[in-house]
């Protein structure tokens, strides 16, 4: 194996469950909401994928209870801010700890078991293609999952009539509801769509990243997906450039090292993160381009007069 | 949540401890672990040392432990209660756990204070650790002859003393079966970060190591390298469950020898503070069985661990040459213990610079 073929699969694995849960977190915030518990449905999607695919064997149920979980924490949100009003900052806080409590707790009984990793798809004939094989035809299904995703949601949201209501969602409330759309409703359904993407990311890191229970193996990586949306300034195609630069800088950053090239290994941990903040700093400083798909409404809630 | 956790065994042991008062003769034994017992790891070890105590010493002992504790105030806390619950003797089995122990010791004068890892001692408050270099010397020799590539990856957590002397001493044990050997580091400022151990062992892998080993606790590195063909050691317990084909060996901590010496030292009211560094010699260190590897391989590395044991042997014995050339210890000499655990430089041999 050559070493730009390993480190190309490696900078996808790194990638994949960021570019799916920031996604998810991407449909949600067009819908006009702000969910900051993307890191509380990872950890939950994590440890319920885990302990399902070590249960029955079968890691294919693990990614579905992984999705599951994600959707069932994702409408305990939902409820509390659509139907409740509670404040959708605070409420995806609690979400982020709840989540990380409650996957300790879960877990506690599978710490330390060998886990059921998700197999590779073996294509026949295509696979076999020496470099471009292993790169474009060599992955578990949730890499491909990453990567349709996010094309079928920027076909939803710009070529459909279904993209459209939830902009209209997204962008004003008042107008969406006047024209008969019922908002609730339509951010319910995209809060749980925010979930399944969280939970499928939690799924990978469990099953495929490193195929083990670790208490809080998601550490920040929620965080970075969120970051990663204002990034793409909410254009999905932007995204996959997004989470695809912040996972490239992150690989670089451990192989310079490995080549014993004279930078302070601290600089290099932080560069990822430094390069996301540079990145944000230069995409706010053109304003057109976030008014145009800046969400008008998010965080704020919505109670349909009557 | 998880102080919810601890507090919950907080309050178990609690129970146990008032139910077991009637029993007063006892001694009391109280355990604080960094990390969950399924860890297995660094915590499950010394999870493993109690239930040993338990077993040598019977009626005589009652044991209490509290896992999951922070380091940092929650940490103080914990101790207070295990002292005030009437434990004679308190185990506080991490690094971060020093300042606490101190200052609970201070106000429970009569409790004895056994802190791992640490460097801060008074008369109530013994400190010990584990030669654990000794096993990386063996494991440095084993990965010079299994590897085809002549390159390993070695994966660290933090540039302290304890972690460079593991690297030195893996690459010495190399050099005596290749001098040319190349040793690839890669720090990942974390002792427990399974997704950046696990693109860490690959970047290795793909620049063209065909051995890992590392100094952080997650099963992650050596499953990497038994996906990817690699070998790879395992890290404070042993790993074979989770690599059955990938892992040489496994640089095993054992603190039941420890343990058990400890409280019978309390029990016949011999227990001094003192500062215990014990290695192969005393069973601290252990090596898990070698697999995966030839038989002569294999005989090679007990040899090694044979006269290590019986001190015929010093990893760090001279003569030592710095990274940049400059001898560090004259020929035929041994490191001594100060000069080791203040080590700061790469040998001779390492690739890459020595963060500060």
């Amino acid at each position: 194996m050559g070493a730009l073929e390993a480190v190309i699969l490696t900078i996808i694995t790194a990638s994949t469950p960021l570019l799916l849960a920031a996604i998810g977190e991407l449909v949600t915030e067009r819908s006009g909401v702000l969910n900051l518990g993307v890191e509380g449905m990872m950890i939950m999607g994590a440890v319920c994928g885990f302990a399902t695919a070590y249960t029955s064997g079968s890691a294919m149920l693990g990614v579905a209870a992984g999705l599951l979980a994600g959707v069932v924490m994702s409408m305990l949100f939902a409820f509390l801010t659509q139907t409740l009003m509670t404040s959708q900052v605070a409420t995806g806080l609690s979400l982020t700890l709840l989540g990380l409590g409650l996957s300790g707790l879960i877990g506690e009984a599978f710490t330390g078991l060998p886990g059921v990793k998700l197999t590779v798809l073996d294509i026949p004939f295509l696979s076999d293609i020496p470099f471009i094989g292993p790169i474009l035809f060599g992955h578990d299904i949730l890499v491909y999952a990453s990567l349709a995703i996010p094309l079928g949601v920027a076909y939803v949201l710009f070529r459909t009539r279904l993209g459209l209501i939830i902009t209209a969602v997204g962008g004003n409330h008042h107008s969406a509801h006047a024209l008969g759309y019922n908002v609730i409703r339509v951010r319910y359904g995209c809060i749980a769509f925010g979930g399944a993407c969280s939970g499928l990311a939690g799924a990978y890191l469990s099953l495929a990243y490193t195929p083990q229970w670790i208490e809080n193996m998601s550490s920040g990586r929620g965080w970075i997906a969120l970051a990663l949306v204002v990034f793409s300034t909410w254009l999905p195609k932007r995204l996959m450039i997004g989470a695809y630069l912040f996972g490239t800088v992150w690989i670089m950053g451990l192989y310079v090292q490995a080549l014993g090239v004279a930078i302070p290994a601290q600089l290099l941990s932080s560069l990822p993160y430094l390069v996301t903040i540079v990145a944000l700093i230069i995409i706010s400083g053109n304003k057109t381009l976030t008014k145009v798909n800046t969400p008008a409404c998010i965080g704020q809630p919505f109670a349909p007069e009557r | 949540m998880k102080k919810l956790i601890g507090s919950i065994a907080l309050s178990l042991a609690m129970i146990f401890a008032a139910g077991a008062a009637s029993a007063a003769d006892k001694l009391k034994i109280g355990f604080i672990y960094v990390g969950p017992i399924g860890d297995h790891g660094w915590s499950y070890q010394h999870d493993q040392g109690r239930l040993a105590i338990e077993k040598e010493l019977g009626d005589k002992v009652e044991t209490v432990f509290v896992e999951k504790v922070a380091e940092g105030p929650d940490a103080e806390r914990a101790i207070e209660r295990l002292a005030r619950q009437g434990a004679g003797l308190i185990f506080t089995t991490s690094f971060g756990f020093m300042n606490p122990t101190l200052k609970v010791a201070k106000r429970f004068p009569k409790v004895k204070f056994e802190h791992a890892t640490g460097f801060k001692r008074s008369k109530n408050v013994a400190t010990y650790n584990a030669r654990f270099y000794e096993g990386r010397y063996i494991i440095g020799q084993i990965a010079a002859k299994m590897s085809k590539s002549g390159v390993a990856g070695y994966i660290a957590s933090f540039p302290i003393p304890e972690v460079v002397m593991g690297i030195n001493s893996f690459i010495l044990g190399a050099q005596t079966i290749n001098p040319n050997f190349k040793l690839k580091v890669i720090w990942v400022n974390s002792w427990f970060d399974p997704g950046k151990e696990a693109d860490a062992a690959k970047v290795l892998i793909g620049q063209g190591a065909d051995i890992v080993t590392q100094h952080t606790d997650s099963t992650a590195p050596l499953q990497i390298a038994a996906d990817k063909g690699a070998l790879g050691f395992g890290q404070a317990s042993d790993m074979i469950k989770f690599a059955p084909k990938a892992q040489l060996t496994s640089i095993v901590d054992n603190w039941a020898p420890y343990y058990v010496r400890r409280t019978k030292a309390v029990l016949d009211g011999s227990w001094k503070s003192s500062n215990a560094w014990d290695g192969l010699a005393q069973g601290t260190v252990e090596m898990a069985a070698y697999t995966n590897m030839p038989s002569d391989v294999a005989a090679m590395a007990k040899k090694t661990q044979a006269m290590i044991t019986s001190g015929k042997l010093h990893p760090f014995t001279g003569p030592l040459y710095k990274q940049d050339g400059s001898l560090a210890l004259a020929d035929g000499k041994v490191m001594d213990d100060g000069t080791l655990s203040g080590m700061n430089w790469y040998v001779k041999g390492v690739d890459g610079d020595l963060p500060k």
